[in-house]
C-alpha cells in the first residue's frame, strides 16, 4: 500500500513544535491539567507558530502526463473495467455540464452549476465508498449522484423542476436528492450538511450498521461554524463520517488567502483529534484509493477522517457569475490545458491501450446526444400540480394551510388566465 | 400515589390520552414540572430504542434536573453531553432524526436558541418539503427552558416562541403545569414533524400536581379552555396561564367571568377553540412574556378579528413585554402581570 497515513507524519511534526536548535529548552516535569493530555514543562518560553510546519503533502499516484509515479502502482481494486467506467461517466458528467450550462444561457432553466475540474474528485470517492453510505452534499457533487445511478432524465427533471422532479419542483436546479441512492437533498445553506452528517453516522453507530456518512463541502464552506460544529462532535462522539473537503482555491470570487491563514484544511482536522489525509484531486486514482483507505479506517477505528482534496474550479462558480471578474483567463486555461482530471486519466488509458481516440470522440457526442435527449423530455413535461405546493410541509396538513390552498384554488378559479403554468 | 377523577381523566376519556384508560379512574401520582418531563422522557426512551438524549450537562441530570438519572438507565451511547455548541446540537440532531431514530436535544435556556436558528428554520423545517418527502427529521424534538424566573435578566428568560412560529413546517409546544408537560412533550417527540418544546423555567418545581402514570399524551394543535367563564376571554401559554388564572379570580371577585384558555400548541394552533369561545364571550385578551410588537398575540388578535368581527364587542387586547430587552432590576414591572390584565379586562368590559 503506497498511502501513508498522515497521523504519523502529524505526529513527526508534532516534535518540531517542542523546541528546535533556536530555544533550546528542556522538558522540567509535567502537568496533569484535566483541560489536556500530560502537558510537559519546558524551561524557555516557546511560541508554536505553525508557519514553521511542514505543509501537509498531498497524495499522488498518476502524474500530470498519465504517468504512475515513481514508486506509485494502480490502487488495488482498480482494473480496466472500473477505470473506463469511471472515465465514462467523468465524461457524461462534462457532457451534462456544458449541455445545461448553455440551457440557462438560453433561459431554459433558471440556474446551473457545473462541476469542471473536479470530475476526479467526484467520482474517485464516489468509488470509494458503498453504495449504502449516506451522501450528505454541498451542491457540486452530482459525479456522485451520477455515479450511484441517478439518470440523465432524472437530473433534467429536477433542474426544469417538472412533474417528474423527485423533489416536486420546490428548489432551484442543481439541489439534487435521492432516497433510493442514499443521498440526502441538496440544501443552499452552506455547511449546514456537516453536523447532520456526524448526526446521521451516530445513528449508524447507535444500529451497529456497517454504515458511514460522507460530507462533501468546499473550503468556503469550511469557514462556516457549522464545520466547527461537526468536526468537534464527529470527534467527541466518534462518529463513523468521512469529512470530505473539495479545496478548488476559490469561494465564488473569494480565493483561499481570503478564507484562511493557515495550511488549508487538512491542518485544521489535528486540532480536533481527527486523522486527515491531504490529495491531489485532479488524480482519480489517488481519490480513489484515499477515501477507500479513510472508509476503511473510519470502520476499523471508530472515528471520523477528514480529507482535503486539491484541485480547481475551472469554470464559473455558477451560471450567475462571471468568474473572469476575479481572476486570469490565462489562469483558467493553465489549469485546463495542464492538470485536468479527464485529461490525465485518458492519457494513462491511451497508453495502457485501454481507450483510443475514435471512442473518446464517440462517446462524446453519444453522451452529448443522451444528455439533449433528456433535455428535450423533461422541457417538455409541465410543472407539479399547484396543489402540491401545500404539501409535505408538515407530514399531515394542518387546517390552516388546507384553508390557504383553497382560498388560492378559489382565486385561480376566477382569474384562470392570469396566471401562467410555464416558463421560470 | 393514587386514583383520582378529575380533568385528567376527562382528557383520557375524550380519547386524547394514548393509553386506553375506558371508564377505570386513571392513576396519577404527584410530580412537580421536571419530574414530569424527566418521566416523559423515561417513557420515550423505553418505547423507543432508536431515541437519544443529547445536549450540554445532560448525563449528569440536566443544569435544571429534568434528564436525572437517564444516562444510568439507557446509558452513555444514548443520554450524553454535547461540545458547548448550539448550532452543532441542532445539526447533529437533524442528521440522527434523518436517518429515522428519535432525537431529544436539549438547548439549555432558550435565550441560546439563536445559534441553531439557522440549522432549524432553515434546515429543521424545510426537510421535508424540500426533498418532495423523500427525506424528512419529524422523528426530533428541541427541549429549552424559556420565559421569566424573577432574575434571569437579559439571557435566562427570553421568551422566543414568535420567532418560531414565522416557520413553515416546524411546531411549538409550551407546557402549562406537570401533567401537561408530560403529555405535551410525549406527543411532541412522537410527532412526526420536528417540534420546538419551550418549558417554563419558572414552573420547574413550583408548579406540583398530579400526572397520569405510565405512558400518556396530550394532542398537539388543541387548546385546553383551563375555566369557563361568559364574559371575557383571555387567552396565554406557559407559565402565563398562572397568571390569568390569578386574573380570573380577581375578575370573578367583581362580577366578570372569565374564559381562560391555555393555547398549549403555538404552531399549528388552534384556531377553533378560541374562535368560538369569542363568539361567545365578544371579547379577547391575548397575554404574552414575550415583547408585543411581533409577538404571537398580533398573530392571533389579527385572526380572530377576521373571524369574529361581528361578535366583537370592544378591540382585542395583548397584554405582553414591553419592547426592551428582559431586564433584570426592573423585571416585576416588565412583566405582564395579573393586575395589567386585570386593567384590560375593566377596559374591554367598559368599553
Amino acid at each position: 500500500m503506497a498511502l501513508r497515513f498522515v497521523s504519523k507524519s502529524l505526529a513527526r511534526g508534532h516534535r518540531r513544535f517542542a523546541p528546535t536548535a533556536k530555544s533550546m529548552s528542556t522538558v522540567v516535569g509535567y502537568g496533569d491539567f484535566p483541560g489536556g493530555q500530560k502537558v510537559p514543562y519546558v524551561n524557555k518560553l516557546t511560541v508554536v507558530d505553525p508557519k514553521e510546519k511542514d505543509v501537509i503533502p498531498a497524495y499522488r499516484v498518476l502524474d500530470q502526463q498519465g504517468k504512475i509515479v515513481e514508486g506509485g502502482s494502480l490502487p488495488e481494486g482498480l482494473n480496466e473495467e472500473l477505470v473506463v467506467d469511471l472515465y465514462k461517466n467523468m465524461v457524461r458528467l462534462n457532457q451534462m455540464d456544458n449541455v445545461f450550462y448553455d440551457a440557462q444561457r438560453q433561459g431554459r432553466i433558471s440556474f446551473y452549476m457545473t462541476a469542471f475540474g473536479e470530475e476526479g474528485t467526484l467520482f474517485g470517492s464516489a468509488a470509494g465508498i458503498k453504495p449504502r453510505d449516506m451522501v450528505f452534499a454541498q451542491y457540486r457533487e452530482a459525479g456522485v449522484l451520477m455515479w450511484r445511478g441517478f439518470t440523465l432524465d432524472q437530473f433534467a427533471d429536477q433542474l426544469f423542476s417538472n412533474e417528474d422532479d423527485l423533489g416536486k419542483g420546490r428548489q432551484m436546479p442543481v439541489h439534487y436528492g435521492s432516497r433510493e441512492l442514499n443521498y440526502q437533498t441538496v440544501s443552499s445553506p452552506l455547511a449546514t450538511q456537516l453536523p447532520q452528517a456526524a448526526g446521521a453516522a451516530y445513528g449508524f453507530k447507535l444500529a451497529k450498521e456497517d454504515r458511514i456518512s460522507i460530507c462533501y463541502f468546499g473550503e468556503g464552506a469550511a469557514s462556516e461554524g457549522d464545520f466547527h460544529a461537526a468536526l468537534n462532535f464527529a470527534a467527541t462522539r466518534d462518529c463513523p463520517v468521512l469529512f470530505f473537503a473539495r479545496n478548488n482555491g476559490y469561494a465564488i470570487s473569494t480565493p483561499v488567502k481570503d478564507q484562511f491563514r493557515g495550511d488549508g484544511i487538512a491542518s485544521r482536522g489535528a486540532g480536533y483529534g481527527i486523522p486527515v489525509i491531504r490529495v491531489d484531486g485532479n488524480d482519480i486514482f489517488a481519490v480513489y484509493e484515499v477515501t477507500k483507505k479513510a472508509r476503511e479506517l473510519i470502520m476499523t477505528e471508530g472515528r471520523p477522517v477528514l480529507i482535503e482534496t486539491m484541485s480547481y474550479r475551472q469554470g464559473h462558480h455558477s451560471t450567475s457569475d462571471d468568474s473572469t471578474r476575479y481572476r486570469e483567463v490565462s489562469e483558467i486555461k493553465f489549469w485546463k490545458d495542464t492538470n485536468c482530471p479527464l485529461t490525465r486519466l485518458k492519457l494513462f488509458m491511451l497508453e495502457k491501450g485501454w481507450w483510443s481516440e475514435e471512442r473518446d470522440v464517440s462517446l462524446k457526442d453519444t453522451e452529448r446526444t443522451n444528455v439533449l435527449q433528456s433535455l428535450a423530455k423533461a422541457e417538455a413535461k409541465g410543472i407539479p400540480h399547484i396543489s402540491t405546493m401545500f404539501n409535505d410541509v408538515y407530514k399531515e396538513k394542518p387546517r390552516h394551510i388546507q384553508e390557504q390552498e383553497q382560498e388560492m384554488l378559489e382565486h385561480l378559479a376566477k382569474y384562470p388566465d392570469h396566471y401562467s403554468s410555464t416558463g421560470h | 400515589m393514587f386514583a383520582k377523577t378529575t380533568k385528567l381523566q376527562r382528557l383520557a376519556t375524550a380519547g386524547r390520552a394514548r393509553r386506553a384508560f375506558s371508564a377505570a379512574p386513571l392513576v396519577t401520582e404527584r410530580m412537580n414540572m421536571f419530574t414530569a418531563l424527566n418521566d416523559a422522557m423515561r417513557v420515550a426512551m423505553e418505547t423507543d430504542p432508536t431515541a437519544a438524549i443529547f445536549g450540554e450537562d445532560v448525563a449528569f441530570g440536566g443544569v435544571f434536573r429534568c434528564t436525572v438519572d437517564l444516562k444510568e438507565k439507557f446509558g452513555e451511547d444514548r443520554v450524553f453531553n454535547s461540545p458547548l455548541c448550539e448550532q452543532g446540537i441542532a445539526g447533529f440532531a437533524i442528521g440522527y432524526a434523518s436517518v429515522g431514530r428519535t432525537a431529544i436535544a436539549e438547548i439549555q435556556f432558550a435565550d441560546y436558541i439563536f445559534p441553531a436558528f439557522d440549522q432549524i428554520v432553515n434546515e429543521a423545517a424545510k426537510f421535508r418539503y424540500r426533498s418532495g418527502n423523500q427525506w424528512d427529521c419529524g422523528k426530533l424534538t428541541f427541549r429549552a427552558p424559556y420565559g421569566a424566573v424573577g432574575h434571569g435578566a437579559h439571557y435566562h428568560s427570553q421568551s422566543p416562541e414568535a420567532y418560531f412560529a414565522h416557520t413553515p413546517g416546524l411546531k411549538v409546544v409550551i407546557p402549562r403545569n406537570p401533567a401537561q408537560a408530560k403529555g405535551l412533550l410525549l406527543a411532541s417527540i412522537r410527532d412526526p414533524n420536528p417540534v420546538v418544546f419551550f418549558e417554563p423555567k419558572a414552573l420547574y418545581r413550583a408548579s406540583v400536581g398530579e400526572v397520569p402514570v405510565g405512558d400518556f399524551e396530550v394532542p398537539l394543535g388543541q387548546a385546553d379552555i383551563v375555566r369557563a367563564g361568559t364574559d371575557v376571554t383571555l387567552v396565554g401559554w406557559g407559565a402565563q396561564m398562572r397568571v390569568l388564572e390569578e386574573t380570573a379570580d380577581m375578575a370573578e371577585e367583581a362580577g366578570v367571568s372569565c374564559e381562560v384558555i391555555d393555547l398549549q400548541t403555538i404552531l399549528p394552533w388552534d384556531v377553533d377553540t378560541i374562535e368560538q369561545s369569542v363568539r361567545k364571550t365578544g371579547r379577547l385578551i391575548v397575554s404574552h412574556e414575550a415583547p408585543k410588537t411581533g409577538g404571537f398575540a398580533a398573530e392571533i388578535a389579527s385572526t380572530i378579528q377576521e373571524r369574529c368581527f361581528l361578535s366583537l364587542e370592544a378591540p382585542i387586547q395583548r397584554i405582553c413585554g414591553y419592547d426592551t430587552p428582559f431586564p433584570l432590576a426592573h423585571e416585576k414591572f416588565y412583566l405582564p402581570d395579573a393586575l395589567k390584565n386585570f386593567e384590560a379586562i375593566k377596559k374591554v368590559v367598559n368599553y
